[in-house]
């Protein structure tokens, strides 16, 4: 039913899932920020940054230039600077739950690695450490010679590996840890989307495919009744598969084959007597998605689990 | 309708029967039932992204926390009685934002902060007094090696002070010149409020830089130790002239609060280093991510001592030449720091490392 393409993206989303336990004792699962949105994040946060300096320094200008250089304002455009630099991060973090304005394009948050508070102290170990992770490796690499004329060859091999080391760290750990994440206990993770389909099995959702006339839409009867032995061949996996089917978009070529071909593939495995018109398939499969979820559902209640329908009845 | 058909005891199915879904599901009661809490959730989570957590009213603000764990708990129920996909997905991520707003930083409040200044910062520097030790005495071994190799050779000057940064101040200088710059800066004395902040930017830059450092420990170190050797190059040039007096007199006053600070930060770099190269019983991560955030906190307040710093040396030092009133001052912030490190949240400090075994 999945391409291998579909397969590939699940088990990447599979690596990055992980499961943070909340303070009230409930797991929830985040999905890790990978490296290339943390980046991106990163460069619009620069980028943000390094164009409030310039908004600085025009305003700074402005008023130097009317006050002269011995000026509160010039004490003030050098610590304002000082602070933007190092406490963009810090600021934004702590205001806005674990996001700076990068990080909230790009659609990922700062949470702390074991699901408890993100403390203040964290978030700033985390960043304080920036200035050595990132700005003094890159320095270094691009302008060596100038910070350090005429360093010692094993000078020069001993910074290359410290950048090589601190930069490419977040690719050698299986969380995308950076140093200061490490120090700080912060893990980066995405920002869940959150839409509620309605509910396949809820008969008053759907309402509009009844007939116009009226009637009572919560008691839609199934058209299509099932026995025990038919719902008995399914398990939970094939369920949420027939699940995903019924919820791709209606109307479409694809959704129709998609359509016939299961509900042509049910019929025949549960061995299902009664004849399915093709018009009649989609609701065939309504039906059977209610039934089997009825049934797999009071097993559940009972403590059986059954998760496909390899394992045992 | 939903009501009765639910208190409906399920027959038993016989044989071949026909399994009805006329009968609602638990899941899609359980789903109908609570409903509206999630969307109201989802609204209150929507309203903080857009306007910050700040705008809330008193009574959103209450109910948050309040709608946060009733989803919660529909999750955990949704994961044990249905099977619709797309519900516990829903629940999951709806639950992930609100974790967000929830245990996300909590802003920093008049509250938090006076918290942080009253007894969180004093007693993080207590908890690192052995690393506070290891770096003064970095500095004070690198102020002594320099201090006795200039006093006997006075060319040594050069290798621990580069010109820049010794502005005129070198052997070559006569004594005359070195004690005006002592009392009569008149290079600076005109910019002083632009060279106080000078000064807190380029220290605290340094400071934060010792701090990060420690991450590897030995670059911490080797840092405590030049800013020494440039201090010990100064005091024995200055000595040379009998003028020791004077420049301690003209060093201490910011000079107490600036050099605290240093170790501070060099300190709280080691504290980095040292849980996860020696993380005892542990394992490295936890000891890191516990002792990292101390660490943060202590570094914080290095740079707010950089600032006090900045001002006494940009503002203070230019003013007043008089020589006691210089070490009064001295006397004065040393007294200051010693307190506050010292003493200051104390009681604080035990009540709440009571309340923590308590919990415990």
């Amino acid at each position: 039913m999945s391409s291998p393409a579909t397969q590939y993206l699940q088990r990447v989303a599979d690596r990055r899932a992980r499961e943070i336990v909340t303070p009230e004792g409930v797991p929830i699962r985040f999905t890790l920020a990978g490296p290339g949105d943390r980046a991106g994040a990163f460069m619009l946060d620069v980028l943000i940054q390094a164009a409030m300096i310039v908004v600085l320094v025009l305003v700074a200008d402005l008023l130097i230039g009317s006050a002269g250089e011995d000026s509160w304002a010039a004490s003030l455009f050098i610590v304002a600077a000082f602070v933007l630099r190092t406490f963009y991060f810090v600021f934004f973090e702590t205001r806005w739950q674990g996001a700076t304005p990068g990080k909230r394009i790009v659609g990922i948050r700062v949470i702390d690695g074991r699901g408890g508070q993100l403390e203040p102290g964290s978030i700033l170990a985390r960043n304080l450490v920036r200035e050595v992770e990132v700005w003094l490796p890159l320095t270094l690499l691009v302008a060596g010679a100038q910070v350090w004329p005429g360093a010692p060859g094993w000078a020069r091999l001993l910074a290359a590996a410290w950048v090589l080391v601190l930069l490419l760290m977040p690719m050698f750990n299986k969380d995308h840890l950076r140093v200061g994440d490490m120090i700080g206990g912060t893990m980066v993770v995405m920002q869940p989307k959150t839409v509620l389909a309605p509910d396949l099995a809820d008969a008053a959702t759907h309402a509009p495919q009844l007939p116009a006339w009226g009637g009572k839409p919560a008691t839609a009867a199934p058209r299509f009744p099932f026995t025990t032995a038919h719902l008995d061949v399914y398990g939970i996996y094939e369920l949420q598969v027939l699940e995903g089917v019924l919820r791709t978009e209606a109307v479409t070529v694809a959704h129709a084959e998609a359509v016939a071909a299961v509900a042509e593939k049910i019929h025949a495995k549960i061995d299902y007597d009664q004849l399915v018109p093709t018009h009649e398939q989609e609701r065939f499969l309504r039906d059977f998605y209610t039934a089997l979820r009825a049934h797999l559902e009071k097993k559940m209640l009972f403590g059986q689990r059954r998760e496909d329908k390899y394992s045992k009845k | 309708m939903v009501g009765t058909t639910a208190k409906q005891r399920p027959a038993p199915m016989p044989a071949g029967a026909g399994v009805s879904a006329e009968r609602t599901l638990r899941s899609v009661e359980f789903r109908r039932e609570r409903e509206g809490t999630w969307r109201e959730l989802e609204q209150l989570i929507a309203l903080v992204r857009k306007d910050g957590i700040r705008d809330l009213t008193a009574e959103q603000l209450a109910r948050l926390p309040h709608l946060y764990r009733a989803t919660l708990s529909s999750l955990s129920v949704a994961r044990s009685i249905s099977l619709d996909r797309a519900l516990t997905d829903y629940l999951e991520s709806l639950c992930g934002r609100a974790y967000f707003c929830v245990y996300g930083a909590r802003d920093p409040t008049r509250g938090v902060i006076a918290e942080y200044l009253t007894w969180r910062l004093p007693a993080a520097i207590r908890s690192i007094r052995w690393q506070l030790a290891l770096a003064a005495l970095f500095l004070v071994l690198g102020a002594m090696t320099a201090f006795f190799m200039v006093r006997h050779n006075s060319e040594a000057y050069y290798t621990f002070v580069q010109a820049d940064y010794a502005s005129g101040r070198t052997p070559a200088s006569t004594t005359a010149e070195l004690r005006a710059g002592l009392y009569d800066d008149t290079s600076v004395s005109a910019f002083l409020a632009t060279f106080a902040a000078e000064l807190f930017s380029h220290n605290a830059r340094i400071g934060l830089l010792a701090f990060a450092l420690g991450v590897v420990v030995i670059p911490t170190l080797l840092l405590m130790f030049t800013n020494g050797l440039i201090l010990g190059a100064f005091a024995a040039l200055y000595d040379s002239r009998g003028l020791s007096w004077d420049l301690w007199g003209w060093l201490l006053p910011h000079g107490v609060t600036e050099l605290s600070a240093v170790v501070l930060c060099g300190a709280a770099g080691l504290v980095i280093g040292q849980s996860w190269i020696f993380p005892g019983a542990r394992p490295r991560l936890d000891n890191l991510r516990e002792r990292g955030r101390l660490a943060g906190l202590a570094a914080l307040g290095a740079v707010l001592m950089f600032f006090v710093a900045g001002l006494i040396e940009g503002i203070f030092r230019q003013t007043v030449t008089n020589i006691e009133l210089r070490y009064a001052v001295a006397v004065a912030t040393a007294g200051f720091w010693i307190w506050y490190f010292g003493f200051c949240g104390r009681g604080r400090e035990r009540l709440e490392r009571r309340l923590a075994e308590g919990r415990r």
